[in-house]
């Protein structure tokens, strides 16, 4: 991989102000604190956690729509190259164009008084990408094509469609500026089983298509599994473990990704009570313990990992893990 | 021995669009103890189904004419759809059949304590004093894994975690000792480590109580680790029906076997997500016949579009709606 990612965070971090008053913040969540993360050109890129994770937040910052508190956040497509820290207005509208978001809920992201046409054509209208009505119909049904819809249902409202239709519009309406980077969060999870397959299919065989990278969203680690090429695991603000998606699933490095692929319901009605079971709760952001953020819950920690919070080491080629006590907790497993 | 009996559960609601048919000639039984897996997409009527068995539906449900709900109580069976005006329906409503939700958040009363909540009903249906309520909560909030019990009693909902809510709804659910629990999608909102710890809850507390469960989900993987039978419904009927492993390794109907090769499988990356065709029929317009048959892979035309499929038996209690089955079990 000698070619720039097409995102790369360094030293990311987020932070809300919460309580206190008026412009006197009492104090800050840390959302997102000290990311350093590469999205490839061309991947289809997972990031995993629970909630209160932040990986939400983390896909925001890098589509700009969330303030960055600090660190840098470099975009590349090999067209242009900008700093989102330090964006320019003029350079952020050309951003839009090229970065996009597909949502989770496709009932609540459609305006239920547009036409179907109407809601794939306003980004093309708002970022004036193009000239007549005409060249808007063509870019809307050649999209609207390739996302398997047809004429017919251009014409009518979003009511007359199921969950799985509706998300196809929104896949339409997010890559009809014809964006590189596209962030899709959590965009399967309000969709049943017989159509996220659908979905996710598509998604694909779109990313293949047009040559786009995505970064996918989830909580479901099974559905990541199938459709990502890499897997980035978010725990409470921080990044604890990336790799290659194979690889990452066949030999994790981090307790917290142990702990949450073992915690997938098996489909083997003989394979129960198999799952490594975590005790407690995700600890609250506005809080977070000291030292490695894990440690409250982790079967494995140690007294160093209560004061210091460990670095990013690189167990394997492209495969990052941030514990540390990886290398023994691995070579156990291994001997088992 | 059968804690509840469903025979041919017809459930249409009135709406300004018409009758619509939610639920349409649902039949089974449930042992004491046993753990039923109630399976399906939205739309499917699985959760009409449920809160059918406590008559929670709203007024403008109308029950088929052969509909009969049989609850096996100590002192007798209860009929529960001839059961009328809120006295009666104590029965059955937080009595001997209690209700877990999928977002715990909306079943508690936001500005009432949990404590205050759980008294009250156990005061309703157990005839405790204060004290005795008081005192059987906290052990219950204690039970369910709660840290710091006492103090949780006294708290808000909003107070606590999701997690937290969720066992809180369970501790509530179980308090009354019902003969059945209904548990609608429970670990969906969760995360998935609090979903294992809350499943692991459950086959606890089914072992310690030998309550009869419903656990609606449309997650298979939840079913697996957690039935002993599953049912499968699709557009208001019941599809299939059988022992959890028979259904999940040997899915007789093509719709169950369409569902389970949509879902994603870890032991096999490389193995293609295959959709079942096309979309859910809106119930407004039912297709004749089997109601699958519009999606189905195997349909053949000027029969499945026409007449419905009767169960068939597959292997001992196994058994499925479907004519390609009914053909293979008449030749062999």
């Amino acid at each position: 991989m000698s070619e720039t990612p097409i995102v790369s965070v360094r030293d990311l971090g987020v932070h809300y102000p919460i309580g206190g008053g008026f412009l006197r913040p009492k104090a800050f969540v840390r959302a997102v604190e000290d990311i350093d993360l590469d999205i490839p050109r061309g991947a289809f890129f997972g990031l995993v956690g629970e909630s209160g994770s932040g990986k939400t937040t983390l896909g925001r910052a890098m589509l700009k729509a969330t303030p960055i508190t600090h660190g840098h956040i470099r975009f590349d497509d090999g067209e242009v190259a900008y700093d989102l820290a330090t964006i320019s207005k003029a350079e952020l509208k050309d951003y839009r164009k090229r970065a996009q978001l597909i949502f989770q809920d496709p009932y609540a992201a459609l305006s239920p008084r547009m036409t179907v046409r109407d809601i794939i054509a306003e980004p093309l209208e708002v970022m004036k990408l193009t000239k007549t009505r005409q060249e808007t119909d063509e870019r809307v049904r050649e999209i609207a094509a390739k996302c398997r819809l047809n004429l017919e249902h251009l014409r009518r409202f979003p009511h007359a469609f199921s969950g799985g239709q509706r998300q196809r519009i929104s896949i339409a309406r997010a890559l009809v500026s014809n964006p590189r980077f596209v962030v899709a969060d959590e965009s399967v999870a309000a969709l049943d089983v017989s159509i996220q397959a659908d979905v996710l299919n598509l998604l694909r065989s779109l990313q293949r298509e047009l040559g786009l990278t995505f970064l996918f969203i989830s909580h479901d680690l099974s559905v990541v599994a199938h459709v990502c090429d890499h897997v980035a695991v978010m725990y409470l603000g921080r990044l604890v473990e990336s790799a290659p998606t194979r690889q990452l699933f066949a030999a994790p490095r981090h307790p917290y990704t142990k702990v949450l692929l073992s915690a997938i319901p098996s489909l083997d009605p003989d394979h129960r009570d198999k799952a490594q079971k975590l005790s407690g709760e995700i600890p609250s952001p506005t809080n977070p313990p000291p030292g490695c953020k894990f440690h409250t819950r982790c079967p494995h920690a140690i007294e160093i990992c209560k004061t210091e919070e460990p670095g990013l080491e690189e167990p394997a080629p492209e495969h990052m893990v941030k514990c540390h006590r990886w290398r023994e907790l691995f070579q156990e497993t291994v001997a088992a | 021995m059968t804690l509840l009996q469903v025979r041919n559960l017809t459930l249409e609601f009135d709406t300004d669009e018409g009758r619509v048919k939610a639920v349409d000639d649902v039949s089974f039984e449930l042992a004491p103890g046993e753990v039923m897996g109630l399976v399906g997409e939205s739309g499917s009527g699985k959760s009409v189904t449920a809160k059918a068995l406590m008559q929670l539906n709203p007024s403008n449900a109308v029950y088929g004419e052969g509909s009969r709900i049989t609850l096996m109580l100590d002192d007798g069976p209860v009929d529960v759809l001839s059961l009328s005006g809120s006295r009666e329906l104590q029965v059955v409503r937080g009595g001997a059949v209690s209700m877990i939700f999928q977002e715990p958040m909306a079943s508690f009363a936001p500005a009432i304590t949990i404590g205050e909540q759980m008294v009250e009903q156990l005061q309703l249906h157990r005839n405790m004093t204060k004290d005795q309520a008081r005192d059987l909560s906290i052990e219950m909030l204690a039970r369910v894994g709660i840290s710091d019990a006492p103090k949780r009693f006294e708290q808000f909902a909003f107070e606590l975690s999701g997690g937290m809510r969720q066992r809180a709804m369970i501790a509530m659910a179980l308090s009354t000792k019902p003969k059945l629990l209904i548990a609608d999608e429970p670990t969906t909102a969760l995360d998935v480590t609090i979903q294992a710890q809350v499943i692991d809850l459950m086959k606890d507390l089914v072992a310690e109580f030998g309550m009869g469960i419903i656990f609606i989900t449309h997650d298979l993987g939840v079913i697996a680790q957690t039935a002993d039978t599953v049912a499968v419904m699709y557009l208001g009927r019941l599809i299939e029906h059988g022992p959890v492993r028979e259904v999940i390794r040997n899915p007789a109907h093509p719709y169950t076997q369409g569902l389970l090769n949509a879902l994603p499988n870890l032991e096999d990356l490389d193995a293609p997500l295959t959709p079942v065709p096309g979309d859910i029929p809106s119930p407004l317009e039912r297709p004749p016949g089997c109601v699958f048959h519009t999606r189905c892979p195997v349909a053949t035309d000027g029969r499945c579009d026409t007449a419905v499929p009767a169960m068939t038996e597959i292997t001992g209690e196994h058994i499925a709606a479907c004519f390609a089955l009914e053909d293979r079990r008449l030749a062999s």
